[in-house]
């Protein structure tokens, strides 16, 4: 299908990029990413992705937006407090892109419904804030054979890596289980600076497009990390070695996602 | 000997193990921080009691579980 002369104008700077062109336009509006999580990673990250006119994004939440979530999820406003946050998302992103069909799960994603939820698209992006749901999110794309974006932030740093189907590491081979409860600090305990979603989002949302334009290196076996204290970027080589991964390797024993005990940032208001 | 650490080259004591790098290097929750050397993750016993050498590449992989 043509672009219109509407979509020529609007994508124009993209267009403009040898790597990306008419036809990569063409491919991001005929792609479905999922973003599950609509907080500091998701705002950016899905704002990024609608205004680049990727055709179809779905979003998924439970949560319904809360004052104190106005520090960082930009895509939500003063105004849109108490209503559910995928709501509040699809709204921001239609009054800046029209094209984008939006799909809202106003439910939490569970090891019920996560690989059904991720099999209707072709990238996801791990926007969420908890590590049950981070292990959820990995082995789901890892049975179903999706990419997918991880990332995570606290306090001043950020982390964040890309899995493609046999083509690098996922989340399981370098974390191997979730902490206990509790083990590690969470946001709401240990606080994050508002921009760093803005930062780590806004780089899950370039892997996205990249993967679907086929556009230059993914971080696939790499952890990029980010402190802002530092203002440095590291990026890690990760080991290639993924046979003995017990979801991702050579003799899977983990051949369903698991619901492990929910330690979330901010789960009750 | 010399050993990077996060990236950074800097000298240590030879035959220093990775729990006393773990404990020079302020690692916070270290029992929940993944390891590397060398492009490789050091698991079990290794962890413990593992010696480093001189040019070794080591890596602290942190969880991060925030995101909303």
């Amino acid at each position: 299908m043509a672009l219109t002369d509407e979509q020529l104008e609007r994508y124009s700077r993209h267009i403009i990029l040898k790597e990306i062109g008419a036809k990569g336009q063409k491919k991001l509006l005929n792609a479905k990413v999922l973003i599950i999580g609509a907080g500091g990673l998701g705002a950016p990250a899905a704002m990024y992705l609608a205004a680049a006119g990727v055709g179809t994004i779905g979003i998924a939440d439970a949560d319904v937006v809360d004052l104190s979530n106005l520090q960082r999820q930009i895509i939500h406003s003063t105004a849109d407090i108490g209503k559910p946050k995928v709501e509040s998302a699809r709204e921001t992103m239609n009054a800046m892109n029209p094209d984008v069909n939006v799909i809202t799960y106003h439910d939490f994603v569970s090891a019920s419904n996560v690989r059904e939820l991720v099999r209707d698209y072709d990238f996801i992006l791990d926007g969420t804030d908890n590590f049950p749901a981070k292990f959820l999110i990995n082995d789901a794309c890892v049975l179903e054979g999706k990419p997918f974006s991880h990332a995570g932030i606290i306090r001043f740093k950020g982390q964040l890596m890309t899995y493609v189907p046999g083509r690098g590491p996922c989340y399981r081979c370098v974390f191997k289980n979730p902490p206990p409860k509790d083990a590690v600090p969470t946001c709401k305990q240990a606080g994050v600076i508002g921009a760093m979603g803005g930062v780590i989002g806004s780089l899950q949302a370039m892997e996205a497009v990249k993967y679907i334009t086929g556009v230059g290196e993914l971080l696939t076996g790499w952890l990029l990390t980010y402190d802002a204290i530092k203002m440095e970027f590291h990026k890690v080589k990760l080991p290639a070695d993924t046979h003995a991964c017990p979801v991702c390797g050579d003799h899977p024993t983990i051949l369903e996602p698991i619901d492990y005990e929910q330690a979330a940032c901010d789960l009750k208001r | 000997m010399k050993i990077t650490v996060s990236g950074v080259t800097k000298e240590v004591n030879d035959g220093l193990t990775l729990p006393d790098l773990i404990e020079l290097e302020n690692v916070e929750t270290p029992q929940y921080v993944t390891v590397s050397v060398n492009e490789e993750f050091v698991e079990g016993e290794a962890r413990e009691t593992g010696r480093l050498k001189d040019g070794d590449v080591v890596e602290f992989l942190y969880f991060m579980g925030g995101g909303r």
